[in-house]
């Protein structure tokens, strides 16, 4: 169950390729990219830090993938999420999920993403015209994660 | 001593990202610890805020005892991804 926090860019269909290689059991990828807008709330954005909680984060994320793994069938999930200073367009957060059919991949791959924005510590601190500003949570990201509460 | 860690947004808000605090028997006795110093600690780590707290890397109920050497974390609702 792999999951990589790092400053450096990464390349989607490398980390694709690497997951199904040598693996013919596999009949479904499902992968999800977050990226930087240039705009949030109704202002310019010039750009963004990620701050997390290091000691915390990867055992996080661990147990959201564990949690995946009970609920649906698959090979294997890696998340990927970028700290530090990012700019719009930039690469934020990368899910892949490697299963024998679709519906698992899919399922598993939202439901890693909605926890992870509820579950994982990280903060985005963004810069705009009127200066620099802690990102607020949304209700929307809570109602997400909680669809998936049994 | 306990270590107490604050972070992003409640860093900035409180002004400290890290102290160390001499004892306290769970996490609600901390709390009301911080809390007696009024102003914005009174504010911030207020009843109903939406905060979490860690102890040594887990996210824990108020009700947690709290040992000399434990890192406590306080963190303000995550905005990741």
């Amino acid at each position: 169950m792999p999951v990589r926090i790092q400053t450096a860019d990464f390349d989607m269909s490398a980390e694709i390729a690497t997951m199904r290689k040598a693996n013919p059991k596999i009949g479904a990828v499902a992968s999800f990219v977050g990226v930087v807008r240039d705009m949030n709330d109704g202002d310019a954005v010039a750009g963004m830090f990620l701050e997390h909680y290091p000691v915390m984060t990867e055992s996080a994320l661990q147990e959201i993938i564990a949690e995946a793994h009970t609920r649906w069938d698959f090979f294997d999930a890696l998340i990927i999420h970028r700290v530090g200073q990012l700019a719009p367009l930039d690469q934020i957060v990368f899910v892949a999920v490697t299963s024998a059919h679709r519906g698992d991949a899919f399922d598993a791959c939202h439901f890693i993403m909605d926890f992870l924005k509820t579950n994982a510590p990280f903060w985005k601190r963004e810069s705009t015209p009127a200066g620099e500003r802690w990102v607020d949570a949304r209700v929307t990201d809570d109602a997400a994660a909680a669809r998936w509460k049994r | 001593m306990i270590s107490v860690i604050y972070l992003a947004r409640l860093r900035d808000a409180l002004g400290v990202s890290k102290e160390e605090i001499p004892a306290a028997e769970n996490v609600a006795d901390l709390l009301a610890i911080l809390r007696s110093r009024g102003g914005s600690w009174a504010c911030e780590l207020a009843e109903g805020k939406a905060f979490k707290v860690a102890v040594n890397h887990a996210l824990v109920p108020p009700e947690t005892p709290l040992n000399a050497g434990d890192e406590v974390a306080f963190l303000p609702p995550v905005t990741g991804g």
